[in-house]
Parts: structure tokens; C-alpha cells; sequence
């Protein structure tokens, strides 16, 4: 139960939701975009967020998109599910980490889109996006735009006041690269991560990014360097647990030297299982 | 657009029937059917998608009606427990003994329902996924597990 | 298709409402009419009450009432008087409700309570029962010498955080030891954690024009809901009515007294309107009741042979903020103290101490699952030294026919069964003999580690139970108990128990699935495993009382001496001529002669049961008796242990336990892997943790962990049955037992696993970690 009151809008196209951003948002009504809404609506029961009115965005088309397009990539619309993404078994690494997303049945609600603009820490659907340097299509009262995700989303997703993922795309090599993906919990299966990693190996050269780790997830080039140089796995991760040390997080989940152990080990195990790949 | 501004009056179809009900766009689809409907199978557990006690089909799909709107129900098929007609789940969760309070069964068996009818042969890691979506606090979780076995081996008529 | 009797699998009664959702839970029970309360709860785990300003809440449109502390200046508790039902003056744990508001709607009252402020002056926190036994420690209580005892065996240490205490004298422990050749010691740390039963609790009151107060509610206990709220509320017991219909599981969680007093208290301010009252999952874990925190140290000593032959131990429950039923939680430990071992000098100390945590209540196996893990990784810590396998050492040692109890009861087969079959049973369908500890392969470590367990009742020493027995015309019967149905299939086995009595068909008995005390007989609680000696004694009782009103009237309707007639298969027939019969139906509503003369009435069948051998404890060496009988058994856990990572899984659960009689076995087999599933969750990840402002952190099911589907392990049930010859039909209470010995053998395998002392729980790859490397990368 919501202890407050809003207003609901469900557009049928990109314009609609874009206006009728603007004019709420002009009339004082707190208007919010809404995928899934898991997150908004408990958030909202606890009183840690309130809004005026909200705008569905799962039946506008574009954002419920599942093909290839002209230019050979792989466009996956923000309102779908992860449900429906991991169904779809188009992009393995995608599958991979959203199936570890919540449990099941929630992934039959959470969205892509939604879980990328998530206020809780992990959002680990944007893992497999940033090695895959996919592009992030938004649509806002300037229309619809196109960025390469490390433009957009650097700690989390920075999107301009009124606008909203419409779709993310990704090249077709890159979705068929080799791929890696882990994560660590403090005892069950089902929990946020102490750590994932979710990376591909792409010309040669392993790319990697991480959530749970610090209070965001991230990409690090210093740290796929690092990866990429260093004969010796052991090493590597010792150079890769040095590099982020003073930044990692400690919470009930685990303490930040945990943390670290767990990284070191999967860094480990990620050089032993893509060393021959 | 489809919009409701303040209470309003709406249509949602739960297990085949048509339903008008005045709601507030804020409303929680769990307490609709429960609290409108009268349909107190799916239970309220944590209220935050955490136990799957409220858990109902949405479109043949499982979701958690503690954390979707009424609002968005409308245009969609909603089954719950009460919904389910003689299905072999049912039958096989007695033989099985896959419940004991009883609480969480609703939520559990309709996710098995779903998994039976959209996998019908899955493999384990998918039976493991699909029903780790719920919490039982009685059981061993193994009696749940030969219940939805025996109905995906067509064990059970 | 007839089933008759015990000893056979049977389908629980309320098997198809509960699979088609019909099955009624409390808050099930929703009308137009019905008001909704919510707390509003402390912030604060300690800290004075300076102001509570409720008044933009009281005046927003819909809210009918709003209550605080003051307005019921009242004080309950089962064993002592401390807790007020909305705080007063001061909070003492985080969650604690301090206001409670009424409104029309859920969604009114939700508004209204994040208006109300507020205001704390923060005090210094007792964050553990170490620092509560601490001298200067600041007193959650610091007027207990104001409270009012209710049960007699309560021994507060006033000016102090220690609201009982209890002892073993047995034997010379001081002297013993000096003769021991190995001695063990060690200290033990085991969180408080939570029931988390799939419902929250939740209740309903009103209040009609007469007077007469009606309560719906989740509750394991609906006689001492009664009970305490006519003593709080000055009000008559027949004034108060409880009802209970299904309840989404219990553990122990529901046994205690807590929203029903606010749901009444918030139906009176609203004069006697119906109030509904169901707990958010945040308040069910961190305002309701929790389970106990254990601190323990012991010190176990051995001839070199592996005979025990002292045992030294001390114990600090943590109760958190208020007693409820902690001082027996303590009493429960020093009753079984030494395991089901022989042990001839006990020297033990139970200390209850208040802390800023949340309150305790009883939990599935009672204090067991905690002080059997001391007393089962002592076990295992005293094999390795004697170097002997420990089940062997655990063998050598079972108490058997002859031996004494820690608090001096005699040992008998009926009362405590068979603990060595159990073991060598349980060495069996584990494959101990293959060994405990294997590599299977490079960096995995297959390892089995075992326990005990031992439970008596520690009920009221007046603790009761009855039924009522009515006949339809039909010759079909009703059966009405006033035990609740939470889970464990009570009500099919009071059945089961009548249908064998009366040799008849189990579907023509119709049992009462939900309670109300003002139909229903007493039942104590339905707690502590004992719902099947108390209340199938009652039945027994009762069909007795109904085979001799049926034999009555048989007798002169047949023309026969009532000695040659028995009952079976709903018919009363002549020994020696069974062609010669009347069926039930020709009875139960009194006979009639062929000219139409009618004599006797409605078979009316009554039972009643009281425990009846039972006493107060000695103060000094706690001799004496606090349960009619023992469930004895033997468990292991079998993991694979990762060296590299330091994580594992569970490979085997195994449990056997002396059934005395198994009644019905498909559902005795589902009660112990329940139990040991929940075990395995206390062993493996059940926990709170707590700020260092004493503030409980995980307080939703995102956080706190439970087992959920496909980790759980292989399990293993088998059952020995010595007859408890007090028993109906010899089969002992089993249905917390499955937990109790679980986390202990988890630490006994992983211990062995990964070669080092896991003394505390929970067991998670990073305090295992921790162990083994130091914390050091």
C-alpha cells in the first residue's frame, strides 16, 4: 500500500510521454517515468520516495523493441522485462546477469530500462552494456537522442531532467563475443552482490566491469589494462585489489576486505577460465 | 493516453471475468483483489516482491502483486489461485504433502502452473530458478520439488 | 475410501481449502466497516520519550483515533510484568511501538503515522547480554523491583539487567574435574534471529454494546490471550471471546500476547468499533518477538576412556528488551543442560539478562537449537582430543534406563526412548563408517559432522487440554479441540487418534479447523510438542466417555450385558455374534422403539487432560520435573567444503528420532525435513545484525536471508519407535525436533572440514574465512 496519492499516464508513443512529462511536471505533479516499478512502488511504500504522478512507458513500441536492426545491432527496448531478455537468449552475457537479478518472478517485472536507472547501488544490467560500448537511445523535450554508454552513464545513469531510455543497442560481434560472468553473495543465492563481474573478451583483450564493489558499478580501463598486461593471474589481481583498496565498500553484506578477497578470486578465476578462450 | 486522475473507475479481468472497480491510481494490485474482490488467496508477505506469497499470473506470466498497480492490470488477463481449475499442481501439492500452513501455497503454486504451461520440460537449473522466487517456511522445499516434478512427468492426471 | 487409524499416511484435512485459497487466514477476514491501526515505531533502540506530538495526525480527515503510551498506563507479561503495550517514558529496542493510530483505511492510518513526531533524548545502549552483566552496565529496567512476578519460579536480580536466573547443582562439577584426564572449554556467541513465518502476525478486535470483547487473531496461545487481556483489562474471562482460524505458520512466534492488547486497546478508543491490526513485515521481525541470543561457556571434562564426568557451564540468554517467556527459555536450557548424556556432576548457571535488542519469545525447539549447539561442538571438541570417533564417544555416553536427568529425573525407556538406536540408525543411512572427512577432489572436502538433541515439554505444571465430541445424525462425529491449526496437522491427528480409538473411518470425523474459546475447550497452547500427548489424551478420553454411552444404550436396545458389546466401523455389535449390531446412526441421537418411545438423549463425549507429575524446580540444584517425556534423537549434516574459497553446500541432512510411534508418516517425515531446513538456515545464514546504536539492520526478507528452494541438500528421515507407554498410542511430540541438533552438526562438519573451532553461528563463507586466514589477503 502507497500512502500517498498519483496520478497514472500509460502514452502510446514517445511524444505523448514526453509531453506529458513536460506538462505535469509543469502543473506540479511530480511526474516520474515508470517501467517495472518494483523499485518505485516499495520505495514509495517505505516513504523513501514520493511522486505526483507517473508515466508508464510499457506501451510505447520502441521501448518494447527485440531485433536487429538495419545496421546489424541488437536493439533491446527499455520497457522490456528481464524475464523477456533472458527468454529471447539473444545476448548471452545480458542473460547471464539478468537472470541473477532479484529471483525469477521479479524478473518477469523488473525492466532493463528500469533497472539501469535504479537508486539502488548495483544495477547490474548495465554491466554487460558498458564492455559492450552499446549506445543508449533517450527521448526527452528535445526528442530522441543517441549516446554511447560511457557518455551517459558514469556511476549511474545521468539522464537530462524529463527524459527516458527508449532502447539500448548493441553491435551483433560484440553481443556473440566470449563472455564472463560472477557473482558473489554473502551466503544466498539470491542477494546483492559483494561482487559481480560481468565481462567479454573482444580482439584479444578482456574488457570488465564490476558492481557491488564500490558504492557503483563501474568500468575501469586502468583495470582491463592491468588485465591485459600481467602474465601472471596472481599478480594481476593482487594489481587490480590495490587499485580500487581504499574504495570499496564494508556493509552487512561483508567487510571491504572480504570484498577483496572475493575479488581477488574472481579476477583470478575470470584469467584462468578466458586465458584460452 | 490512458490516464486515471484520481479515483477512477476501470476494468480489469481476473480469472475470466470482468471486474469494475473504482480504485486510486496508487492502488496495489494485491490489495485490489483482495480488498475489492474478496480473492484472499494470493497473500500478503513482505509487501516488498521478497517471499512471493501475493504472487499471481499476469498474461499466463508470474508476477508479484505486491508491487504492481491495479492500474497497470487493465488490458491484461490476471489469474489467481482462485483461478486455477482442478490443475494437476493442485492435486500434486496434497499427494506430496508440499505444504504445511498453507500460507505460502497460492504464490507457490502459481508459479509451478506457469512453469508447467510455458516449460513444459525444464531443465533443473530452471525449475530451481523459477520457484527460488518464493519463501516456505514449513516445508523442506523437497516436497515442493517432487510436486512440480511429478506434474512435468505428466505423473499426475 | 475409508481410512482408518494411526500409523498410516493420511492427507491432512484442510488439504484442498489450503490449495484452492480458501483456506481463511486472519486478515483474510476484511469488511467495509472494519477500521485499520498501524504503530508508529521507536527509532531508537535506547532512549527517553521526551515528546510525542500527534496532533496534525488526530486532525487529518479519517483518522478516528490515535493512542500513545499514556493512555494505557498498563503493564503485561506472561512470567513478569514489564512491558507496556505502547511504550511509556522510555523505548527500549528499536521497532518498538510507541504510538498506534486508527483510521478508516489502510491508507489513511499509513498517512496519519508519518505524522506523528517524535522527539528522543538518546540513552546509552546495551548491545549485547555481555555488556548487560557488565557492573555500571545502565539498566533497561530500573524498576523491576516494581514488576509483578506472576509464575513463582522467577528469581530477578534487581539493580541489575538480569530478570532470572537458574541452576544445576549436581553431583560435585569441581571436584569431578580433578579427576578428569581431558578436559574441553569453550566459548560459544549465537545471535538473536527470526521466526519469519510467512503470515505477520495480525488481529482483530471489537468490543459489542454488552461489554463483550471479540478478538480474531494469528495466535498459537487464543486461552492466554484471553486470559491476559480480562487480567489487564479488569475484565471477566467469559467477556472475552477469542477466535482463531487458519494461521500461516507459528514456530513459537505466535505463542506470546502482543497486538491483541493493541488491537483492543485501539477498538475501545474507537468505542469497540471493529479495529484490524496486521504487522508489515519490518515490524513482524524487528517490533514483534524474535528469537533468543545465546552467550555460553563451557567446560567439559573426560576420563581417558571418553566417559564423561563434569561439565561446568554458563549461560546468558539475551531476552532483549522485555522478558516474555526468556526466564523459561533459561529453564529449558539448564532442564537438558548436558545433552542426552550421562553426566554425574553438573555445575550450570542460566542467566536471563534484558538488553536494547528486540524482545524474545519462543522459537521452534526452544532454547534447544542454541544450547545444543554448545553441548554438541563440546562433544566433537572432546572426540578430537580423546581421538575417538564421535560417535562413539557419543554412543558411550546416551543416557539409558537407570541414569538421572541434569535436574535428577529418572531415566526410563517410556519416558526417553532409545538414543543409541537412534545413532546407530543415523550411522547408517549417512554412511558414517565410509568416513567423515574425504577428498573428493582437488580443493573440495566432503565432510559429515553429527548431534543429539533431547527436548522435554517445560510446559505450566497445570497445563491442559479437552475435547468435545458431538454426533450428527448420520453417525458422523465432530470433533472440537482448542488447538490451533498453524501447520504440524493437529487437527488430522486428533482424528487419526479417534478414528483408531473407535476403529472408524477418518472422513466421517469432522474436526474444527479454527478456535474459539468460547466453544472450544482449553488447550493450553498449542506449543512445545506436546499437542499430541495433551490433546490426544483428551481424545482418547473422550471416546471412551462415548464408546460407554454408546455401549449404554446398545445394551438395552440389544438386550445384552454391555461388557459383550463392542464399537467399530460406526456400529455396536455383539462380540460373539457381530450379526447382532445397531450402527451409530441409531444411537447417537438417542434410541427409539419400534412404537416410537425414545430413550437416552444426544451422545454428548467429553475429554479432558492435565498434566499431572510435574513441579517447580529447586531454586539451588534445580531438581525436579518439567516434562512428562523426552524426544531423544541423532542428526548429521554432510557439506562439501571448498578450501579455496572458503564456501560450501549442504550435500545430506539425516535425522532420526525415537518416535515413540510414528502416527502418520508421510507427515512426520515432512515435520523433521521442515525442521531441519529451518536448521540449516540458522546454520548457514540466519541472523540480525545490529548498529552500534543497538539497531537491528536487517529488517526485511531482502536482507535477512532465509533457505530458499534448490539449496537444500538431500534429506534423510528415519525413526525408531520405543513406546512411550503414557502416550496416545505411544508416539511422542516431534514436531519441533528436526531443528534442534542441525546447526551443531553443520559446525561439527565444518569444523572438521575445514580444520578449525566454528563456535559461533551463523556459519557464512566469510567468517570462515576469517578463521582460516586471519582476515589477511
Amino acid at each position: 500500500m502507497i500512502p500517498f496519492e498519483f496520478d497514472y499516464y500509460k502514452p502510446a508513443t514517445i511524444q505523448e510521454a514526453t509531453e506529458a512529462y513536460c506538462q505535469l511536471e509543469a502543473a506540479g505533479k511530480e511526474p516520474v517515468y515508470y517501467g517495472g516499478g518494483s523499485e518505485l512502488i516499495s520505495m514509495a511504500r517505505l516513504g523513501n520516495l514520493h511522486f505526483g504522478s507517473v508515466i508508464d512507458i510499457k506501451a510505447i513500441p520502441e521501448c518494447k523493441v527485440l531485433e536487429y536492426d538495419r545496421d546489424n545491432q541488437l536493439v533491446l527496448g527499455s520497457a522490456l522485462t528481464l524475464s523477456e531478455i533472458c527468454e529471447s537468449k539473444q545476448f548471452p552475457l545480458l542473460e547471464k546477469t539478468a537472470g541473477r537479478i532479484a529471483d525469477h518472478t521479479m524478473q518477469c517485472k523488473i525492466t532493463l530500462g528500469g533497472n539501469l536507472a535504479s537508486t539502488i547501488l548495483y544495477r547490474e544490467t548495465v554491466l554487460p552494456l558498458l564492455v559492450a560500448d552499446s549506445r543508449i537511445t533517450i527521448a526527452g523535450k528535445d526528442g530522441i537522442r543517441d549516446f554511447p554508454i560511457s557518455r551517459i552513464f558514469d556511476k549511474r545513469l545521468n539522464l537530462p531532467k524529463g527524459s527516458f531510455v527508449v532502447r539500448v543497442s548493441t553491435e551483433k560481434g560484440v553481443v556473440g563475443s566470449p563472455y564472463f560472468h560472477i557473482k558473489k553473495t554473502r551466503n544466498e543465492k539470491i542477494d546483492y552482490p559483494l561482487i559481480t563481474v560481468a565481462g567479454i573478451k573482444t580482439s584479444g583483450r578482456l574488457r570488465i566491469a564490476f558492481s557491488g564493489l564500490l558504492p557503483y558499478p563501474f568500468r575501469s580501463i586502468k583495470v582491463e589494462n592491468i588485465l591485459n598486461e600481467f602474465d601472471d593471474e596472481t599478480v594481476c589481481a593482487m594489481e587490480v585489489v590495490n587499485f580500487l583498496s581504499d574504495k570499496i565498500l564494508s556493509d552487512i553484506n561483508g567487510s571491504s576486505e572480504y570484498r577483496k578477497f572475493e575479488l581477488k578470486n574472481t579476477i583470478i578465476n575470470v584469467l584462468e577460465t578466458m586465458k584460452d578462450v | 493516453m490512458f490516464c486515471l486522475k484520481g479515483k477512477s473507475l476501470i476494468t480489469i479481468n481476473v480469472n475470466e471475468e470482468d471486474y469494475e472497480l473504482l480504485i486510486r491510481p496508487s492502488d496495489i494490485l494485491l490489495d485490489t483483489l483482495r480488498n475489492q474482490l474478496g480473492l484472499t488467496g494470493a497473500k500478503p508477505g513482505c509487501n516488498n516482491g521478497d517471499c512471493g506469497t501475493c504472487t499471481v499470473l499476469v498474461n499466463g506470466w508470474p508476477v508479484k502483486s505486491c508491487l504492481m498497480l491495479t492500474a497497470e492490470a487493465v488490458g491484461k488477463k490476471i489469474t489467481t489461485v482462485e483461478g486455477l481449475k482442478a490443475a494437476p499442481i493442485q492435486k500434486a501439492f496434497i499427494e506430496q504433502f508440499a505444504f504445511q500452513c498453507g500460507y505460502c501455497t497460492s504464490g507457490f503454486l502459481m508459479v509451478c502452473h506457469a512453469l508447467a504451461g510455458i516449460h513444459p520440460d525444464p531443465p533443473d537449473i530452471v525449475i530451481d530458478e523459477w520457484l527460488q522466487s518464493n519463501i516456505c517456511r514449513c516445508t523442506s522445499y523437497e516436497e515442493i520439488g517432487t510436486a512440480i516434478r511429478t506434474v512435468l512427468d505428466g505423473k499426475i492426471e | 475410501m475409508g481410512s482408518i487409524g494411526v500409523g498410516k499416511t493420511v492427507i491432512r484435512k484442510e488439504a484442498w481449502e489450503k490449495v484452492t485459497g480458501q483456506a481463511k487466514y486472519t486478515d483474510d477476514f476484511i469488511s467495509n466497516h472494519i477500521l485499520t491501526a498501524q504503530m508508529v515505531t521507536s527509532t531508537y533502540a535506547h532512549a527517553k520519550i521526551q515528546n510525542i506530538d500527534i496532533s496534525s495526525a488526530s486532525s487529518l480527515p479519517g483518522v478516528k483515533a490515535v493512542l500513545t503510551g499514556e493512555d494505557y498506563p498498563v503493564l503485561f507479561g506472561q512470567l513478569i510484568e514489564d512491558h507496556p503495550p505502547l511504550a511509556r517514558d522510555k523505548v527500549r529496542y528499536y521497532g518498538e511501538p510507541v504510538a498506534l493510530v486508527v483510521a478508516d483505511s489502510a491508507f489513511t492510518a499509513a498517512k496519519a503515522a508519518a505524522m506523528i513526531h517524535v522527539l528522543y533524548e538518546p540513552l546509552p545502549v546495551i548491545n549485547s547480554p555481555l555488556q548487560a552483566v557488565d557492573t555500571n552496565a545502565p539498566l533497561v529496567h530500573e524498576k523491576m523491583i516494581m514488576y509483578q512476578i506472576v509464575k513463582e519460579d522467577i528469581y530477578p536480580n534487581y539493580d541489575t539487567n538480569i530478570c532470572d536466573q537458574k541452576k544445576i547443582r549436581k553431583g560435585d562439577a569441581e571436584k569431578a574435574f580433578e579427576q578428569c584426564d581431558v578436559i574441553v572449554e569453550a566459548a560459544f556467541h549465537l545471535p538473536q534471529s527470526d521466526h519469519i513465518a510467512m503470515e505477520t502476525r495480525s488481529a482483530q478486535a471489537r468490543i459489542d454494546a454488552s461489554g463483550t470483547v471479540y478478538i480474531k487473531s494469528a495466535s498459537q496461545s487464543p486461552f492466554s490471550i484471553k486470559k491476559i487481556i480480562s487480567k489487564i483489562f479488569h475484565l471477566d474471562q467469559s467477556k472475552v471471546i477469542v477466535e482463531v482460524p487458519f494461521v500461516g505458520g507459528g514456530f513459537g512466534g505466535k505463542a506470546p500476547v502482543q497486538l491483541e492488547i493493541l488491537a483492543y486497546i485501539a477498538s475501545a478508543a474507537v468505542g469497540g468499533r471493529a479495529v484490524r491490526l496486521t504487522n508489515s513485515r519490518e515490524n513482524d521481525i524487528v517490533s514483534s518477538p524474535c528469537r533468543m541470543g545465546l552467550e555460553a561457556k563451557l567446560k567439559l571434562g573426560a576420563s581417558k576412556d571418553g566417559m564423561l564426568q563434569s561439565v561446568q557451564m554458563k549461560y546468558l540468554v539475551d531476552t532483549g528488551a522485555y522478558s516474555d517467556i526468556g526466564p523459561t527459555l533459561t529453564k529449558a536450557i539448564i532442564v537438558d543442560c548436558t545433552g542426552p548424556y550421562k553426566i554425574d556432576n553438573v555445575h550450570c548457571d542460566a542467566f536471563c539478562v534484558y538488553t536494547n535488542h528486540p524482545y524474545v519469545t519462543s522459537y521452534r525447539g526452544f532454547s534447544h537449537a542454541s544450547s545444543a549447539f554448545c553441548i554438541e561442538r563440546m562433544m566433537d571438541k572432546l572426540a578430537q582430543k580423546l581421538n575417538m570417533d564421535p560417535a562413539e564417544l557419543r554412543y558411550k555416553n546416551a543416557l539409558c534406563p537407570g541414569c538421572t536427568s541434569p535436574t535428577q529425573v529418572k531415566i526410563t525407556s517410556s519416558n526417553f526412548g532409545n538414543l543409541n538406536s537412534c545413532i546407530l540408525k543415523l550411522k547408517e543411512i549417512i554412511n558414517w563408517s565410509e568416513g567423515t572427512r574425504m577428498k573428493v577432489e582437488e580443493n573440495i572436502i566432503r565432510a559429515k559432522g553429527m548431534a543429539c538433541l533431547w527436548k522435554t515439554s517445560n510446559s505450566p505444571t497445570d497445563a491442559v487440554s479437552g475435547v468435545f465430541l458431538t454426533f450428527n445424525p448420520d453417525g458422523t462425529i465432530n470433533l472440537n479441540c482448542g488447538c490451533v491449526e498453524y501447520g504440524p496437522s493437529m487437527k488430522t491427528t486428533a482424528a487419526q487418534i479417534l478414528s483408531e480409538k473407535l476403529k472408524m473411518d477418518i472422513n466421517h470425523i469432522s474436526v474444527n479447523m479454527d478456535v474459539n474459546t468460547k466453544y472450544s475447550p482449553e488447550h493450553w497452547k498449542t506449543v512445545a510438542s506436546m499437542t499430541t500427548y495433551m490433546l490426544g489424551r483428551a481424545v482418547l478420553r473422550a471416546a471412551e466417555d462415548v464408546i460407554r454411552q454408546l455401549t449404554s444404550i446398545a445394551a438395552v436396545a440389544l438386550h445384552c450385558p454391555r461388557e459383550d458389546l463392542e464399537v467399530a466401523e460406526e456400529k455396536v455389535y455383539v462380540r460373539h455374534d457381530p450379526s447382532l449390531f445397531l450402527p451409530f446412526k441409531e444411537l447417537v441421537h438417542g434410541y427409539k422403539f419400534l412404537n416410537g418411545n425414545a430413550v437416552f438423549g444426544p451422545i454428548l463425549g467429553q475429554g479432558s487432560f492435565i498434566m499431572n507429575d510435574l513441579n517447580i524446580l529447586d531454586q539451588e540444584t534445580g531438581k525436579g520435573k518439567s516434562g512428562p517425556f523426552w524426544t531423544v534423537g541423532a542428526q548429521a549434516v554432510e557439506i562439501e567444503y571448498n578450501k579455496k574459497d572458503y564456501t560450501y553446500r549442504f550435500i545430506k541432512a539425516a535425522t532420526v528420532i525415537d518416535a515413540g510411534r510414528v502416527l502418520n508418516p508421510k507427515m512426520a517425515e515432512g515435520l523433521i525435513k521442515g525442521g531441519m531446513c529451518m536448521g540449516l538456515g540458522l546454520g548457514s545464514r540466519e541472523s540480525f545484525s545490529y548498529d552500534e546504536e543497538a539497531r537491528v539492520l536487517d529488517t526485511s526478507l531482502r536482507t535477512y536471508k532465509v533457505m530458499h528452494f534448490g539449496e537444500t541438500p538431500e534429506y534423510l528421515v528415519s525413526f525408531i519407535e520405543t513406546p512411550q507407554i503414557d502416550a496416545p498410542y505411544h508416539a511422542r511430540g516431534i514436531a519441533e525436533h528436526g531443528i534442534i541438533g542441525i546447526p551443531a552438526a553443520l559446525g561439527n562438519a565444518l569444523s572438521l572440514a575445514a580444520q578449525a573451532e566454528f563456535d559461533e553461528l551463523p556459519l557464512v563463507p566469510e567468517t570462515i574465512w576469517r578463521m582460516k586466514t586471519g582476515g589477511i589477503l
